[in-house]
């Protein structure tokens, strides 16, 4: 290959390799590692992922068809970026963090946008808040943007800039690109590339748990998860997570969204859109999508950005995280993640550890996860990014891999349960698989805030939980007519707390979501009603009497009472604990 | 805008882009390696010329002077001093159209009713495009197949993706091909793609002949890829399907079915292909890639925003072992909008289709069902008919513990609503369609056989509506 000798003398690279998303280009000058190369007529992106001799190998982030070698890869100087700014909120963009919206019908790689940059168009309205002279330092408010989604979008001194204000932009329209300030000799932008695999900097890390609060209540009450901290959702096709993470995201207390489809469904993701768009906010009086983002990479969407996908969406919440927000990054799912990660680590010739994936997949995992972090910003503001993964096991199979490294590095799992989702309860948690590292902390904070009885009140139910199942299967041999009595109360008081705390109907007005208030209510209601069946067996009442009365009222009060209604979880509880006071 | 994006070969395209190439380096299992070529492209399209006719392979990986070819007619007889291999220059495309219609050709087009090849509008790439997700439309009106259990309780909806799981020995030929002779849309046009992958003849033959009419009557592209066919043709058959049918669609305006069976021997093709390449694979043999593989073929389907049209997937597969956790139907179920499983515990109580239907779900019917889609009673009464199966099991495992004689009145009563479910709604014909109004009024009917304060799933509105018998009242359980 003559001419290929003569591109390596005149130091251009071409590449000499292509096996679907893996090249590998002869000649390269000096790359970093992480630097972006545009290779072939179409000037796809690919990343250099290793350097030896004038060899790269790189990872391409489209479909390589057509790509031959001696294709010439020409460096770009820079790794992979993503346009920081305004127009990100209610915004779909693509694993590479290219706007989805302006992206044609079908995405080929010769599509006509390969970089963000065409939403450098726009304009927006600018407002300072400081003025020349001032002191400042980094992560100090330069000024905000009104109306660029429902959070307040404010531009920041960056990270390691300090000193005077020389220059502010006045009042008044800018483009998404236009210098806004000039800070100590540094120019600060509307917006800004960040690398996109580069955790953005804070001040510190805050430990004293705060409770995010999703609206769920086998969560809130059973298996919470904290501000900044890292769940997963882990279950076999079918067992509910999307919709569990679209629940929380939909409910959830954090001021941004930042949902990442990772290689999951191209019709969820267009659900989503939908959704979001119509949902009214009841946080902000706008539309959900106001302040959520969207990164879609679908399962037929190039592999490998998937890989990037849930970098992209990290950083993105990150950005809203240091001007102060709390922000929420859905990931669906990172089962998708890791197996791209194994497909170019095989193709590469990796040496695979378990089921194929490389060695490196838990410390892969973990640094994602250390992410996520409750945090005094560069400006001194209290705000998090909290990550919230599925993982996709494969057979359900909660021993591969991905599961198992996912449970050791995140504060709660959330195991869902097949059975449970085809005796259709939803949403399948498993009260037994299912874990929260925080709860103690938590409970302390519940405390503080007016509630000491939060964990008493879980413990108990868990017990009831346990000792019922425990009976559930014994019954199945012997029926559960043969149980004695008091064993017969605690099967019924683990079918009560199911069907009347642990469930709950995504699609009914009133227990989409449920307020701290309303799931203490509920649990408390049945708690009593299980003592107060004890009460009744006690009294020498017979257990068929008890099972006998009527529990509908107390299983459907999430759905008869609003969503700050007490009074009617108070009365229902009144007539359960009165009938079951009436039997002997 | 352009539609499905052709793409040009490189204007830069070298000239021996069609030379013939006869450095045979390797021939392994379906693969061949091929020296001394230049400017070849991955996923370029190959052709293979033998002294016994042409095959077709498709460029798996390239390496400075030399590329891998997969063969799909396999590389059997191949001697590597008397073939020509020639590159296309360009991934495979092939030409889409009106002119699919009516036609039967074999697992790579290739006519098999005797008619000229056929030639349509344009080129489009095999592989296809992502559709970007913004532009999705998402799916909510019925496809109604005509089949009672699938049409009352779980819905095919416009534009999704919804997989058959069955057995070896269970009838889901014959479903599928029911579906495929019967369904209709509210939509302009409806159409039907047959793909079939490692078919025995008989089944063939069966497919055919069931589905003369909707041949004769131009609504149906039939792809055949026989159980003796080359099986790594198998890999390129779905993408063929499916390229036609997202023409048919979305240029065309159809609602356009494509049927897909059986994906385990696809699947099985791609393994073999992953093994020959010596592949590091994930479970039970099969790539790691499978799921994108997959992936590739089932979200082909969908809706577009501000368009008519739309493709509908049904993948039909075998279970090996009835495993529902094996990597085709679990990677399969990751993928798709819910599943219909059928049994071999009911198709033994001589129920046709014998649908599981408590393992069954579409994910989208909520969608697609109901009112303003169906009929206002279908979700709710879909939900009372599915809670009371749920409830006849533990009804009919009980029985089997202390005898059905020693059941109380309401469990037995659940026996007798299994049964009237069974027998009224589920079973039908292999030929029968029944009209939505006619199977929602068999739910109903099945419903009745149950004392009345177990359906708390229904409004009473709608009980004194539509439960047989109801006149106004007053019925003792
Ligand atoms: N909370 C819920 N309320 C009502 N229905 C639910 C709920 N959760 C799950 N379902 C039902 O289960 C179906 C599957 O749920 P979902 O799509 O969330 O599963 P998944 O675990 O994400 O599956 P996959 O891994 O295949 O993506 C839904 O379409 C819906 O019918
Ligand atoms: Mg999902």
């Amino acid at each position: 290959m003559d001419d290929m000798t003569d591109a390596t003398a005149s130091g251009q690279a071409r590449t000499v390799r292509v096996t679907g998303p893996l090249l590998e280009a002869d000649g390269v000058p000096d790359v970093a590692m992480g630097e972006i190369l545009h290779v072939g007529p179409d000037r796809i992106s690919a990343e250099v992922v290793a350097v030896q001799g004038g060899r790269a190998t790189l990872q391409a982030y489209e479909y390589t068809g057509g790509i031959r070698a001696g294709e010439h890869a020409a460096p770009s100087g820079r790794p992979l970026t993503g346009l920081f700014g305004p127009g990100l909120l209610g915004s779909a963009f693509d694993g590479l963090m290219r706007p989805l919206t302006s992206a044609p019908v079908w995405l080929s790689p010769d599509r006509p946008l390969h970089t963000a940059e065409g939403a450098d168009a726009r304009r927006w309205h600018f407002e300072p808040r400081v003025v020349t002279g001032d002191e400042v330092s980094e992560g100090d408010v330069l000024g905000v943007v009104p109306d660029s989604g429902a959070v307040e979008h404010r531009v920041m001194v960056p990270a390691g800039t300090h000193g005077r204000v020389e220059w502010i932009a006045e009042a008044g329209e800018t483009g998404a690109l236009d210098r806004v300030a000039t800070v100590a000799g540094t120019d600060v932008h509307l917006s800004d590339h960040w690398p996109i695999r580069r955790p953005r900097p804070f001040r510190e890390r805050l430990s004293d748990p705060v409770p995010l609060h999703t609206g769920q209540r086998v969560l809130d009450l059973f298996f919470p998860v904290a501000r900044g901290a890292a769940a997963a959702v882990s279950g076999g096709f079918g067992t509910g997570k999307t919709m569990l993470l679209q629940q929380i995201a939909k409910w959830c207390d954090a001021d941004v969204i930042v949902y990442v489809g990772c290689g999951e469904r191209g019709n969820e993701m267009a659900d989503v859109l939908d959704d979001f768009a119509q949902l009214a906010d009841e946080r902000t009086g706008g539309r959900l999508v106001d302040r959520t983002v969207v990164v879609a990479n679908t399962s037929n969407m190039p592999m490998m950005a998937r890989e990037l996908s849930i970098y992209t969406g990290i950083s993105i919440a990150e950005f809203y995280r240091d001007m102060g927000h709390d922000a929420v990054v859905i990931a669906d799912s990172t089962s998708r993640w890791a197996e791209a990660l194994r497909e170019f680590a095989n193709r590469r010739g990796d040496l695979p550890a378990e089921e194929g994936f490389p060695a490196d997949l838990s410390s892969q995992l973990a640094a994602f996860y250390e992410r996520a972090g409750r945090v005094t910003t560069l400006g001194g503001q209290d705000a998090s990014v909290t990550v919230i993964g599925a993982v996709s096991p494969p057979g359900g199979d909660m021993s591969e891999p991905v599961t198992t490294i996912t449970q050791r590095f995140v504060r709660a799992m959330w195991m869902l349960d097949r059975d449970l989702a085809y005796a259709r309860h939803y949403p399948a948690v498993q009260w037994s698989g299912s874990f929260a590292r925080d709860t103690a902390g938590l409970a302390r904070w519940q405390t503080v805030r007016g509630d000491p009885e939060w964990s008493v009140r879980r413990a108990t139910a868990l017990e009831v939980l346990a000792e019922a199942d425990r009976l559930a299967s014994l019954a199945e041999v012997i029926g559960v007519n043969s149980l004695p009595s008091r064993e017969r109360m605690v099967v019924l008081g683990g079918r009560l707390l199911r069907e009347a705390v642990l469930a709950q109907n995504a699609l009914h007005p009133h227990d989409a979501t449920c307020s701290d208030e309303k799931g203490a209510a509920l649990l408390d209601t049945v708690l009593e009603v299980i003592d107060a069946c004890h009460a009744a067996i006690d009294r020498g009442a017979t257990a068929t009497a008890v099972e006998r009365l009527d529990f509908g009222p107390v299983i459907r009060a999430a759905q008869a009472a609003g969503r700050d209604d007490s009074a009617t979880i108070a009365t229902i509880r009144e007539q359960a604990l009165d009938e079951l006071g009436r039997l002997p | 805008m352009s539609e499905l994006r052709d793409r040009e070969p490189h204007a830069s395209a070298l000239p021996g882009a069609r030379v013939s190439h006869r450095d045979i380096r390797a021939i392994r299992g379906p693969l061949l390696t091929v020296g001394g070529v230049e400017g070849v492209g991955w996923d370029e399209s190959v052709e293979v010329e033998t002294p016994d006719g042409l095959r077709h392979g498709l460029v798996l990986d390239v390496d400075s002077d030399q590329a891998t070819v997969q063969v799909f007619e396999g590389t059997e007889g191949l001697t590597s001093g008397a073939i020509d291999v020639r590159f296309d220059g360009r991934p495979l495309h092939i030409e889409v159209g009106t002119g699919w219609l009516g036609r039967v050709c074999n697992g790579r087009g290739a006519p098999l009713d005797g008619g000229p090849p056929i030639t349509g509008d344009r080129l489009a790439p095999v592989a296809g495009w992502p559709l970007n997700p913004v532009e999705r439309e998402p799916p909510h009106e019925p496809v109604l197949t005509g089949v009672s259990v699938i049409d009352a309780l779980t819905t095919l909806v416009r534009g999704q993706k919804l997989p058959i799981f069955s057995v070896a020995g269970l009838p889901h030929l014959a479903l599928a091909t029911q579906i495929a002779a019967q369904a209709t849309s509210a939509g302009s046009s409806f159409m039907v793609v047959f793909a079939a992958m490692g078919l025995p003849h008989a089944d063939i033959a069966y497919v055919r002949d069931r589905l003369e009419a909707r041949t004769a009557s131009g609504e149906l592209v039939l792809l055949l890829n026989a159980a003796d066919d080359p099986a790594i043709e198998r890999i390129l058959t779905p993408r063929l399907a499916l390229t036609v049918a997202e023409h048919l669609a979305f240029e065309q305006g159809a609602d356009v079915l494509v049927i897909m069976s059986d994906m385990t021997s696809y699947a099985e093709a791609v393994r073999e292909v992953s093994a020959a390449r010596r592949e590091i694979p994930a479970r039970r043999g099969y790539p790691g890639y499978l799921y994108s593989d997959l992936a590739g073929l089932y979200e082909r389907c969908g809706r577009v925003r501000g368009r008519d049209g739309s493709v509908t997937v049904v993948p039909v597969l075998t279970m090996p072992a009835g495993d529902i956790t094996h990597p085709v139907p679990d990677l399969t179920g990751y993928i798709t909008e819910g599943q219909v499983v059928l049994s071999p515990e009911i198709a033994s109580r001589g129920v046709y289709p014998p649908v599981d239907t408590l393992s069954s779900l579409s994910r989208l019917m909520r969608l697609g069902a109901g009112k303003d889609h169906t009929r206002d009673d279908h979700l709710d009464v879909s939900a009372q008919v599915l809670a009371a199966l749920a409830h006849a099991r533990q009804s009919a495992a009980l029985a089997e513990l202390v005898g059905a004689s020693a059941l109380g009145e309401t469990d037995r009563a659940y026996l007798t609503y299994r049964d009237t479910v069974e027998q009224r709604l589920l079973h039908q014909g292999q030929g029968e369609t029944r009209t939505l109004d006619d199977t929602l009024d068999r739910a109903w009917a099945a419903l009745g056989v149950l004392p009345r304060q177990e359906l708390t799933m229904v409004s009473p509105e709608m009980i004194a509506r539509r439960l047989p018998g109801e006149d106004a009242g007053v019925r003792d359980g």
